[in-house]
């Protein structure tokens, strides 16, 4: 069963063509990674996805259900969560206060209670500073926020938009292992990265954008042996 | 003499508390200048006494008028601000916009109801003081501290302390965020712009009741107090548009009454100028909320 099927999505932006109509599906359980270089379009089909900006064309179905049109909250309500480029945690607000927003959607205080110990058996380092605003807070550790923050709306498609980007080389390993273990765990995930070596080791399969156009399909260690991966994303 | 005048300033300005209380949270959650916010301060006085006129009380009429006012607010917005916010234009266009309405409200108002200045009936008004030592505090001004202090300490919870609240906040600093999070922002922006219209409506029933005077033009001369008190407290800052409230209600009458009536704006322009000069964050320092 797939969780998301898109078909001929398009975005412009003005003049720009960002997405020149693309299929990709996720499938219950999987973890599929979207690679490409700068400005390929990878953030705009998140953004696609969660309903922030209109799609000229194509179709989304998430979880057997039509989901192009809809507003964004409506989206995230369904189960379709995203953690957006920049980790984007509101900077004012505290760890708490963050991770309770994650779960606004929810109406069942003891499971958000719930998720809540999960999250932060998850991130030990969150639960030392859940009364501290969520911009004190080191890059990796507002990751690991932003991540949890997510995972307390209990994702049934989880979208991150390069997790890794600008933290140290530690940080991008324990954000990778965070990322494996939801795997594990039977999260979907649909994995934006520029680190694409680690993206690839840790995806069941992967694509390729260039241009607003997908290149490339296939399973993991497959898209990792082309060449032309291997010579523009591999560094080799 | 200094107590009394002391007591006067505190009462005014807790009124100008309330009225930039609104247009704080507005700015603060929405990023738009309003400037129609002023005619909601009009409206509210206006509804007042229209009621009170037809023999209903206070305790009726105040909150009727903060409701009307409110939904005077969010038609409004509805109108001139929901296009812009989705064309996501720039602060300037939403006060261009603003203005030409508000000007337009104003000046319909008067042809409407014609220019000159209402009163309300005496009995609204009581006669009654409260005498403490040297000081003497009407029933008007125990009625303004009251409605200001449910009015200010319900906003603060509700922000601060409420489920509620705690969207606004998230939308607030980074509506996009915010819809990521299931929040629905467009429904957070129609609640704001209502609070913020009653927080206005109800300021004008209360400068109502202080001066005793209604007019259509009365919201316009309340904007400008509303901007220094908004500036002077930090953009969209809650706490700070309370205590520059009533700094500036203090300012203005302890110049009228110890240099001359006629000064009392030079002195709070003056002021809001100095502190901009010195503190162009306002005046309790803090940088003005990060946008993300
Ligand atoms: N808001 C916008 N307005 C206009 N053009 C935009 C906007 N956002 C993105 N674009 C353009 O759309 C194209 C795709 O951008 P997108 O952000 O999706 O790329 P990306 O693959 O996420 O890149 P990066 O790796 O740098 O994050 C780029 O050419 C970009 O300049
Ligand atoms: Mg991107």
């Amino acid at each position: 069963m797939n969780a998301l099927e898109v078909a001929g999505l398009a975005v412009s932006y003005g003049p720009t063509e960002a997405l020149r109509g693309i299929d990709l599906a996720v499938a219950e359980g999987e973890t599929v990674c979207l690679l490409g270089a700068n400005g390929a379009g990878k953030t705009t089909t998140l953004r696609a996805l969660s309903g922030q900006v209109r799609a000229r064309a194509g179709r989304i179905r998430f979880a057997g259900a039509e989901i192009g049109g809809m507003r964004p909250h409506r989206i995230a309500a369904r189960g379709l969560v995203q953690v957006p480029e920049g980790r984007q945690v509101f900077a004012a607000l505290t760890v708490a206060e963050n991770l309770a927003l994650g779960a606004w959607t929810l109406r069942d205080a003891a499971e958000a209670d719930r998720r809540r110990r999960q999250v932060l058996a998850r991130f030990p380092r969150l639960a030392e500073r859940l009364r501290q605003p969520a911009g004190s807070l080191s890059g990796g550790e507002q990751q690991m926020l932003a991540i949890g923050r997510a995972l307390m709306a209990g994702p049934k498609l989880l979208l991150l938009d390069e997790p890794s980007m600008g933290l140290a080389p530690l940080m991008v390993e324990e954000i990778f292992a965070v990322i494996a273990e939801l795997r594990q765990e039977g999260v979907t995930l649909l994995l934006v990265e520029q680190n694409a070596s680690a993206a690839l080791e840790i995806a069941d399969r992967a694509y390729v954008l260039e241009n607003g156009r997908i290149t490339l399909a296939g399973p993991a260690w497959q898209v990792a042996r082309d060449p032309s991966v291997a010579a523009a994303y591999l560094g080799g | 003499m200094l107590a009394q005048q002391l007591v006067n300033g505190l009462l005014l300005g807790a009124t100008y508390a309330l009225f930039a209380l609104g247009f704080t949270l507005t700015f603060g959650v929405l990023r738009v200048i309003n400037l129609t916010y002023g005619f909601y301060f009009t409206a509210g006085a206006f509804i007042a006494w229209y009621l009170t006129r037809g023999g209903t009380g206070l305790a009726l009429a105040l909150p009727a008028a903060a409701i009307g006012s409110g939904i005077i607010a969010v038609i409004l917005d509805a109108l001139l601000l929901t296009r812009l916010r989705r064309a996501r234009a720039d602060e300037l266009a939403s006060l261009m916009v603003t203005l030409g309405a508000v000007l337009a409200l104003y000046a319909a108002m008067t042809a409407l109801l014609g220019p000159d200045i209402r009163r309300l009936p005496q009995s609204v008004l009581g006669s009654g003081a409260l005498v403490l030592g040297p000081v003497r505090v009407t029933q008007a001004q125990l009625l303004i501290l009251g409605a200001v202090t449910v009015l200010a300490g319900g906003l603060v919870w509700l922000v601060r302390f409420s489920r509620l609240g705690l969207g606004i906040r998230a939308v607030a600093e980074n509506p996009d965020a915010a819809g990521l999070m299931g929040i629905d922002a467009a429904r957070i922006a129609v609640l704001v712009s209502f609070l913020s219209g009653a927080l206005a409506g109800a300021g004008g029933v209360l400068i109502g009741l202080a001066f005793n005077a209604i007019q259509p033009y009365m919201g316009e001369q309340m904007m400008l107090r509303g901007f220094v008190v908004v500036i002077l407290g930090g953009l969209g800052d809650i706490f700070g548009a309370m205590l520059a409230g009533l700094l500036l209600g203090v300012v203005e009458v302890l110049t009228a009454a110890y240099l001359a009536s006629g000064f009392k704006e030079a002195v709070a322009f003056a002021l809001l100028v100095l502190v901009l000069w010195t503190r162009p964050a306002g005046l309790f320092g803090r940088p003005p909320p990060r946008r993300a």
